[in-house]
């Protein structure tokens, strides 16, 4: 079964590596990455931008692809079907056929640069966050393509228009409700309420795990108590990775029912 | 000259000398304290001691407390003697001109919420030396009370006691003049080191970190100068307040975190300058309220949360050509108009151009953001904080300024680091 899911997982490496534009998206990075450190002076400051870019972007061409992978590949997606495969083990083919491209990619391209400017040693940590979390966007967005290309099957323009409104809410709106919502509520206690709607957003999340890296400082100015203890401890980094990874598995859970159930 | 004559003038030479030599004697008297006697008491030493004596403490553990120094004598320790105030009241009180103390251990002052026990008080004295001198588990480490001219130089105070009201200051100086503090070690005290009514105080090359309250505190003290120090984690950073000419260069304040925090507080200043200092991570690097015609000119203020906090009761404040680099926020204030001046500084933030290519950037900088307008009015949005969303508005602001102060900007941008 292993050997069979590696097999689908290859043959979707091979026709992606044909396609270079996997290629083209490292390179992407690999320039950006390399500009930024050059030009943009030191280390944190090119890791911020890195990371600034990679919140905006990442979530886009993550469900882009993810999307556009399910149309592209459907007779191929068919073909499958027709034979005996179990559909779990298809479902998970394709899912790494495409994610994990895309995933080192971002991540090799970034790499490099950092290696040889020496960041990654400098500043391992900071490095390894911007990395990591760029992966695990990138997984979270696939699968969320994934699910839209599967619920959106046979209307193509509906799917696409639907990511990227939802792309937008995600990155740019939903910050601009949670300041309306704070700016209408002024008068009572929010930190909780704000912490906790936060936490609802993976792009939020993702972001509020690089603010812990880069901008303590500034947090530890805050006066709210609330704040001070949920950034001061551990527990905010946990609590943010255990909703990355809810937002992770849920998706590809709803993806993978969706694409067991479907009729094609 | 005849026999006489010259057998007369050997024996004037003679007396002379031997009268000569008496004096020098005396002066050099040493009188030694030591565990196995026959002086076994430093306060008897003192009280054997006549004027410019030296009285040398040999090592062991003395345990007195209250020694009077009421002559100008020095007192010095061999190998670091220990003088053990057994936890009550004060050690060691220097009421006389030019005493020199040097080389001592001291440790275990009484500690009370009504009287200021210390380790070193010297009253009323004129041109002392304390020097060299480690001062452990104390109430207040060295006191200086109407003094003038007197060095404090190279001592460690060290002391583990965390509450801000039952800890004293590592070196309190009260209504003097002209003292010297340099090269001491300051840690875990309530004020590093304090000044009130200080005039002319010179401190530098001092390490002032891990205290309760503030590394540096300043009140009510007039020209002083206070230069090459490190002032690092204290719980409140540094504050200058109530005082006028002081100058403050080359320092480094880092790592003062915390929600009433500053790496410098300034409150009603007038006349003072603030140049070559470096402040790095801290939450505010510098505050001001109330302070008037401050120069802040060729500081490095890097990685802090607030780079510059300015409240709008501050005017008439010049801050030129300082490195702003990677502060979350670069300028906070209270207020839509702007009394200070802000100049041909470097902006990491700036995103302006340079097409004439003289080094200054084409359109001037805002460094308050719209942000920073928000969270002055609404502290919760901080979660936004770095949000597209956000930076959108940012932009927008610079462009339009509706909301931040429209006369707060920078006109002459560096478009490079300044060295």
């Amino acid at each position: 079964m292993n050997s069979l899911l590696l097999h689908i997982a290859k043959n979707e490496w091979k026709s992606l590596l044909r396609g270079k534009w996997v290629v083209g998206y490292a390179l992407i990075f690999l320039l950006l990455t390399d500009s930024l450190l050059r030009f943009g002076g030191g280390g944190p400051e090119a890791l911020l931008s890195l990371s600034n870019v990679m919140l905006l972007f990442i979530p886009l061409v993550g469900m882009i692809y993810g999307i556009l992978y399910i149309y592209q590949s459907r007779e191929f997606i068919e073909l499958l079907l027709t034979q005996p495969i179990d559909r779990k083990v298809l479902f998970w083919g394709l899912f790494a056929g495409i994610a994990t491209p895309l995933m080192l990619a971002f991540v090799i391209g970034s790499l490099l640069p950092l290696g040889w400017h020496g960041i990654l040693l400098l500043d391992a940590a900071a490095s390894s966050m911007v990395l990591g979390l760029g992966a695990v966007l990138t997984l979270i967005f696939v699968s969320l393509g994934f699910l839209f290309g599967l619920a959106f099957y046979d209307d193509r323009i509906k799917g696409f228009g639907f990511t990227i409104v939802v792309w937008l809410f995600l990155a740019i709106l939903y910050d601009g409700l949670v300041l309306m919502l704070v700016f209408m509520f002024g008068q009572y206690r929010l930190e909780r309420f704000v912490i906790a709607v936060s936490m609802l957003n993976p792009i939020d999340l993702a972001r509020i795990m690089v603010m812990l890296e880069f901008d303590i400082s500034a947090l530890m100015g805050y006066t709210g108590a609330v704040f001070n203890r949920f950034f001061g401890s551990n527990m905010g980094i946990i609590m943010a990775s255990g909703m990355l990874t809810l937002w992770l598995a849920i998706p590809t859970w709803i993806g993978l029912r969706v694409f067991k159930k479907k009729d094609f | 000259m005849t026999c006489g004559e010259i057998m007369k003038l050997i024996l004037y030479i003679a007396a002379l000398l031997t009268g000569f030599l008496l004096i020098t004697e005396s002066a050099l008297a040493q009188i030694k304290v030591s565990p196995e006697g026959p002086i076994t008491s430093i306060q008897a030493g003192i009280d054997q001691a006549s004027a410019r004596d030296t009285v040398t403490v040999l090592a062991g553990t003395y345990h007195e407390n209250n020694i009077e120094i009421t002559r100008p004598i020095t007192l010095r320790g061999i190998e670091r003697p220990v003088i053990d105030g057994n936890g009550e009241g004060t050690i060691m009180v220097i009421r006389a001109d030019s005493v020199t103390v040097q080389g001592f251990g001291l440790k275990n002052t009484g500690r009370s919420y009504i009287r200021d026990y210390t380790a070193i008080l010297i009253d009323q004295a004129s041109d002392f030396v304390v020097e060299d001198n480690h001062l452990y588990n104390v109430f207040f480490g060295i006191y200086l009370a109407e003094t003038d001219r007197g060095v404090v130089r190279n001592n460690h105070i060290e002391s583990y006691d965390r509450r801000e009201a039952s800890s004293g200051n590592g070196i309190h100086l009260w209504n003097v003049r002209n003292p010297e503090i340099i090269g001491n070690r300051v840690t875990g005290m309530r004020d590093g080191i304090y000044l009130e009514f200080a005039e002319n105080a010179r401190i530098h090359s001092n390490v002032s970190n891990g205290n309760n309250r503030y590394g540096l505190h300043y009140m009510f003290s007039n020209g002083g100068t206070y230069y090459d120090n490190t002032f690092r984690e204290n719980g409140a950073g540094v504050a200058v307040m109530y005082s006028e000419d002081v100058d403050m260069k080359n320092n480094l304040f880092e790592h003062n975190w915390g929600s009433s925090s500053y790496g410098l507080l300034l409150k009603d200043m007038r006349q003072s300058t603030i140049e070559g200092n470096r402040f790095y991570k801290n939450t505010v690097a510098i505050y001001s309220e109330s302070s008037t015609n401050i120069q802040i000119k060729r500081n490095h203020i890097e990685q802090n949360g607030w780079a510059v906090n300015i409240k709008s009761s501050s005017a008439r404040n010049y801050f030129t050509e300082n490195n702003f680099i990677q502060n979350s926020f670069d300028v906070r204030t209270d207020s839509p108009r702007n009394n200070n001046v802000f100049e041909g500084n470097y902006w990491s933030n700036y995103e302006g151009y340079d097409l004439d290519r003289d080094g200054i950037g084409d359109v001037p900088y805002r460094p308050v953001s719209l942000f920073s307008v928000i969270i002055e009015k609404q502290p919760e949005s901080l979660i936004l904080m770095r949000s597209m969303f956000i930076r959108l508005l940012d932009t927008a602001e610079r462009i339009m300024p509706v909301l931040t102060p429209k006369t707060l900007y920078d006109e002459q941008p560096k478009m490079h680091r300044i060295p």
